[in-house]
C-alpha cells in the first residue's frame, strides 16, 4: 500500500497562511491541557524550547536527553549567530527577503509555506531571547548589534560573541529549568530513546535505556516529539558532538515514519583540517570569520609548501572574490566548500595532504586593528591555536570543508507532524525548511521557531482531535517494543567478535565520505551501496562489545548507534543515487556546468524524496511530495 | 611519545574504585587528550579490557561535559582550556599522567571518570532564569542595554557548567558557578525583578546539594576554562547581603 503525502499547506496568500492556520487549529481548553502527556526527546534548541513552552501552556511534559544535562545538547556549539528579519540596520531587510534568501539558499528544494512562516516568526525569537536575559552583542547606544552571514546581502545576524548557540541554548535551558523546578516537566537525564511505540496507528510512547543503570523502560503519552538533531556522524568525522546520532529518527523510520531527502548534507567550508588518523572530530571555525577573513590559495602550485607570509600578493588567488565578485567571501556554504575542493583537487591546496586553503586576516588587522579583530573573533582564534599550535594573528588560518549539518530528516507536514499521527519532529531532526542547503545562522532560527512558536500551536490541534484513549505503558505494544530493545542489546553483547564499534564506525564513515561526500557520482554511489550491506554483515558477525547491559557501558552505547548508522548510510547513498541532479549540498559530478557550478533538473526533481521502510533496509519505497513554487520562480542560483 | 597513565577505575557509585596503570604508546603530539584516551581504550579493548568511561561530547570546549583532573589540576596544565581542547604537545615523552574524576561529595562518581553533576541542574532550577513565558515579550530593542553591561553579563554567561571550579576548591564550593549565573542576570534589566529572590534561592540550593562554602582562595578562577573572574562572587555576595537585609520585595 502506498502512502500519499498531504503537506497540509494552508490555502491563500503566503503572507496570511500562518495567521489563518492558527485560527483554524483546534485548541485544547486550559483546564484540559494538564490531562495530556507529551514526550519530548532531545533538549537542544528545538526540544528544550518546546518542552519549556508546552509546560508553560499546561501540558504534562516528559523530556529525555542522553547527556548528563539538557545544557549539553550540541546546539551549544553553534558559534556565529541567529538570523531574524528585524531590519534594525535599515538595510532593506524584510520577512519577504529572509524568505526569499532562504528559498534561494536552499536551491529551490524547500516548501514555500514553511519557509515563509519561519521568516515571519524569526523576529519574535529575538524578542523572546532578549527577555530571557540572553546577552546578545550590543552597540554603544544600547541597541542590538548585527553582523553579515553567507548568502545574504543584509546584516540580519544577531550574535553573542562567538558563542551564540551556547547563549540561546542556555536561554532555552533556563526556561526548561524553571518548568522542571515547578514540577511541570519531568526531566530524564542520561536516558537514550531506543524505540518508538505505535498503538492503533498513533505514536504513543518510547522505549528508553537508562545509560547509567542499563534499565530499559517504556513511557506512554498522548504525543511524541522528536528533537534529536542530525545524522552528520554517519561520516564518522564531522563537526557534530561525539554522541550525536541517528538512532531516534531511524527507529521511528523503521516504525513507519518517512525519511526525507537524506542526501542533503551540508559540508561547512571553514573547518580545521584533519591532522591524523587519531582524529575523532572536526572543529568548525564560524562562518562569521568570512566577514573579515579573505580566502586564498597560491596561484603557483610550486608555492603550496611555502610560508604563506612569503607569498606576494600577485601570486595569491583570492578565488572566491575572483569567481563570485557580488558575494565574494560570503557566498553560501555549499558554493564555498566546492570551490575549496576544486582548488585542492587542482593542486593548489596547502597543509598536510594538500587539503586546505588559507583564511587570512592580515588585511583586516591592517584595516581595523588587532584589538578589533580580537573583539570579534578572539575566542575562535584561541581555539584554532590550541588545536593547531599556530596563531591566526600571525599566520593565515588553514581551513577545509567538513560535514556539518543535515538538511534531510524525518518528513513532516506544515504542522511539523510526520506521516505517523502523533509523531512530531522539530529542529534539525526534520527536513522542513532548508531545502538542499542551509544558510548560515538559520539552524538556530529554525530550532527555536519550531520549539517556541510553531509546535506549541500545532500539537494542540492533534491532541484536541486525535480521539485516542489513555494508555498506561503496560499495553502489549509497549511490552513488545521493550522486548525488541532488550533483544537488540543482548544481540550486540553476544557477538563476541574481534572489532570495536569505533573501528566499524571509522570504516563506514570513510566509505560514505569517499563515495557520498562533497562530490558524488553514480559509479561511486553504486559501489557504496554494494559495500554497505557486507560491512553491516561483518558488523553483526565480528563486533566486540565488552562488559554487560546492566551498567554504564560506553562501548554498548556506541555499538547501538553505529548499528543504526550502518542501515541509515545505505538510504543516504540510495537517495543520492536516485537524485540525478546537483542541488545545494548534493553535488553529482555528472550534473555540473562547464565552470563547475551545480546544475539542477527542475523538470524531473522538484520534489521531496520521502523514503518508506518496507521491512527490507535495502529496498525502501520512494514517495514523492511535489514542490510547488507560487511565489518565487526557481532560477539558476547565482552569487556572481 | 610514550606515556604512563594512572587512571581511576570504578565500577559504579557503590563500589570503591582504584587506580590502574596503563602504558600509552606512540602518542602523537597533535592528538587531543581525549583522542589519546580513545587510542588507549581501543588498544585495551583488543586485549579484552573494558574501555574507560569518561564524559565528553562536543570536543570543542563549549558543552562542558568533559571533566578530568589531570595531574591534580582540573582540565589539566593548560590555562583557559577544557580537557577536550588540551593537546598532547603539552606533555613530553616518558611523562607519568594521573587521571582522576572530579572529586566532591556533591558529584558522586557513576563510573570510572564519570561523575553525576545534576546538583548543578538543581541549583539552576531554583532560580537560574527570568520568570517569563514564551510570547508577549517587548521588542528586542525596546530596552537599551549599555554595551559594557551587556559585555559583563556575557563574561559571566560564558560559564559552561563543567564543575572544574568545584573540583579545584578545597571546600568543594560551587560559588563560581552560582555567582556566574547570578551576575549575568544582575547586569541585565531583564534580571532585576527577581534579583533578590534569585540569589537567595540559588545559594540555599547550593548549600542543600552539599557544596562547601567559599573562603576566597580563588582556585576556581585559576582552573576555569572560560576564565570567569571571582569578581562575580563578590557581586553575588553583595546581592546576597542586600537581599538578606532588605528582603525579596525589591
Amino acid at each position: 500500500m502506498s502512502i500519499s503525502l498531504d503537506s497540509k499547506t494552508p490555502k491563500g496568500p503566503l503572507a496570511q497562511q500562518w495567521d489563518k492556520h492558527k485560527f483554524d487549529l483546534k485548541l485544547v481548553n486550559p483546564a484540559n491541557k494538564r490531562k495530556f502527556k507529551v514526550i519530548v526527546v532531545g533538549t537542544g534548541l528545538a526540544g528544550g524550547s518546546a518542552a519549556a513552552t508546552l509546560a508553560e501552556l499546561g501540558y504534562d511534559v516528559h523530556a529525555f536527553c542522553f547527556q548528563d544535562s539538557p545544557r549539553r545538547a550540541h546546539s551549544i556549539a553553534a558559534q556565529g549567530g541567529i538570523n531574524a528579519a528585524k531590519n534594525y540596520q535599515n538595510d532593506g531587510d524584510s520577512v519577504y527577503r529572509l524568505f526569499y534568501d532562504t528559498i534561494k539558499g536552499g536551491d529551490y528544494r524547500a516548501r514555500e509555506s514553511n519557509v515563509y512562516r519561519l521568516a515571519q516568526v524569526s523576529t519574535s525569537i529575538i524578542d523572546q531571547c532578549v527577555a530571557q536575559g540572553v546577552p546578545f552583542a550590543r552597540e554603544y547606544g544600547g541597541n542590538l548589534s548585527n553582523r553579515s552571514f553567507g548568502g545574504a546581502q543584509v546584516s540580519r545576524t544577531f550574535y553573542a560573541r562567538g558563542q551564540t548557540g551556547q547563549q540561546l541554548l542556555l536561554g532555552a535551558y533556563s526556561a526548561l529549568s524553571r518548568q522542571i523546578g515547578l514540577g511541570a516537566v519531568k526531566m530524564h537525564y542520561r536516558s537514550e530513546m531506543l524505540d518508538l511505540v505505535m498503538v492503533n496507528g498513533h505514536a504513543r510512547g518510547v522505549v528508553t535505556r537508562d545509560l547509567v543503570s542499563g534499565k530499559i523502560e517504556t513511557w506512554a503519552a498522548d504525543a511524541v516529539v522528536l528533537a534529536t538533531g542530525g545524522y552528520g556522524n554517519v561520516f564518522f568525522l564531522s563537526t557534530n558532538a561525539q554522541g550525536s546520532n541517528v538512532t531516534a529518527t531511524w527507529r521511528a523510520h523503521k516504525r513507519g515514519a518517512l525519511f526525507a531527502n537524506p542526501c542533503y548534507t551540508q559540508i561547512h567550508p571553514t573547518c580545521i583540517p584533519v591532522s591524523g588518523d587519531h582524529q575523532s572530530k572536526l572543529t568548525l571555525m564560524s562562518e562569521s570569520l568570512r566577514n573579515d577573513g579573505r580566502v586564498w590559495v597560491p596561484k603557483d602550485k610550486a608555492d603550496v609548501g611555502k610560508d604563506p607570509r612569503q607569498i606576494p600578493e600577485e601570486k595569491r588567488d583570492y578565488y572566491l572574490e575572483r569567481i563570485y565578485p557580488a558575494f565574494g567571501n560570503l557566498v553560501p556554504r555549499d558554493i564555498a566548500s566546492r570551490a575549496a575542493k576544486r582548488m585542492c583537487d587542482e593542486g593548489h591546496g596547502v597543509g598536510p595532504g594538500g587539503l586546505g586553503v588559507y583564511l587570512d586576516f592580515a588585511d583586516a588587522i591592517k584595516r581595523i586593528g588587532r584589538a578589533a579583530v580580537a573583539d570579534r573573533y578572539g575566542n575562535l582564534f584561541e581555539m584554532y591555536q590550541r588545536i593547531t599550535d599556530e596563531s591566526p594573528y600571525e599566520v593565515p588560518m588553514r581551513i577545509y570543508p567538513a560535514v556539518h549539518y543535515s538538511m534531510g530528516g524525518l518528513w513532516v507536514d506544515y504542522n511539523l507532524m510526520s506521516n505517523l499521527p502523533g509523531l512530531h519532529v522539530i529542529g534539525e531532526a526534520n527536513f522542513s525548511d532548508h531545502g538542499a542547503n542551509r544558510l548560515g545562522a538559520s539552524a538556530l532560527m529554525q530550532g527555536l521557531a519550531d520549539g517556541y512558536f510553531i509546535l506549541p500551536y500545532t500539537i494542540g490541534n492533534y491532541l484536541a482531535t486525535s480521539g485516542q484513549k489513555k494508555l498506561t505503558g503496560e499495553e502489549p505494544e509497549f511490552k513488545a517494543a521493550a522486548e525488541d530493545v532488550r533483544k537488540r542489546v543482548s544481540a550486540l553483547l553476544s557477538i563476541k567478535g574481534k572489532r570495536s564499534p569505533t573501528s566499524f564506525h571509522k570504516e563506514l564513515g570513510k566509505l560514505v565520505w569517499d563515495k557520498c561526500g562533497m562530490a558524488r557520482n553514480a559509479r561511486g554511489l553504486q559501489e557504496a551501496l554494494d559495500r554497505i550491506p557486507s560491512l553491516r554483515e561483518e558488523f553483526w558477525g565480528n563486533l566486540n562489545v565488552l562488559g554487560d547491559g546492566d551498567s554504564y557501558n560506553v562501548a554498548l552505547e556506541k555499538a547501538g548507534r553505529v548499528a543504526d548508522f550502518m542501515e541509515f548510510a545505505e538510504l543516504l547513498c540510495r537517495d543520492a543515487l536516485e537524485r540525478e541532479e546537483s542541488c545545494g549540498g548534493h553535488f553529482r559530478e555528472e550534473y555540473q556546468s562547464e565552470s563547475g557550478e551545480a546544475e539542477r533538473n527542475d523538470e524531473k526533481f522538484t520534489y521531496v524524496a520521502a523514503w518508506n521502510y518496507t521491512g527490507d533496509v535495502s529496498k525502501p519505497e520512494l514517495i514523492k511530495e511535489p514542490l510547488i513554487f507560487e511565489e518565487v520562480h526557481p532560477s539558476t542560483r547565482s552569487y556572481k | 611519545m610514550n606515556l604512563t597513565l594512572k587512571i581511576w577505575r570504578q565500577k559504579d557509585k557503590a563500589t570503591p574504585g582504584q587506580f590502574e596503570t596503563i602504558e600509552a604508546k606512540d602518542i602523537s603530539p597533535d592528538m587531543s587528550f581525549l583522542e589519546m584516551l580513545d587510542v588507549v581504550s581501543e588498544e585495551a579493548q583488543k586485549k579484552g579490557f573494558e574501555p574507560t568511561a569518561f564524559d565528553h561530547d562536543c570536543r570543542e570546549g563549549i558543552c562542558g561535559m568533559c571533566s578530568l583532573v589531570i595531574n591534580g589540576v582540573p582540565h589539566g596544565p593548560e590555562a583557559a582550556t577544557t580537557t577536550c581542547q588540551l593537546h598532547m604537545r603539552k606533555f613530553k615523552d616518558g611523562d607519568n599522567i594521573v587521571i582522576e574524576p572530579w572529586r566532591a561529595a556533591a558529584f558522586p562518581v557513576l563510573r570510572d571518570l564519570v561523575v553525576d553533576r545534576s546538583a548543578f541542574d538543581h541549583i539552576q532550577q531554583k532560580g537560574g532564569f527570568v520568570s517569563i513565558n514564551t510570547g508577549g515579550t517587548p521588542d528586542g530593542n525596546a530596552i537599551p542595554i549599555a554595551k559594557q553591561e551587556a559585555d559583563l553579563a556575557m563574561d559571566a554567561a560564558s560559564c559552561i557548567g563543567c564543575g572544574a571550579c568545584v573540583a579545584a576548591c578545597k571546600n568543594a564550593s560551587a560559588m563560581l558557578f552560582v555567582a556566574a549565573k547570578v551576575s549575568q542576570y544582575a547586569h541585565l534589566p531583564q534580571g532585576q525583578a527577581e534579583r533578590s529572590r534569585r540569589v537567595l534561592a540559588m545559594v540555599e540550593q547550593h548549600d542543600a546539594e552539599g557544596f562547601g562554602s567559599c573562603t576566597n582562595f580563588g582556585e576556581c578562577e585559576a582552573v576555569c576554562p572560560k576564565e570567569i573572574s571571582v569578581r562575580v562572587i563578590a557581586e553575588m555576595n553583595r546581592d546576597y547581603l542586600r537581599a538578606t537585609l532588605v528582603g525579596t520585595n525589591s
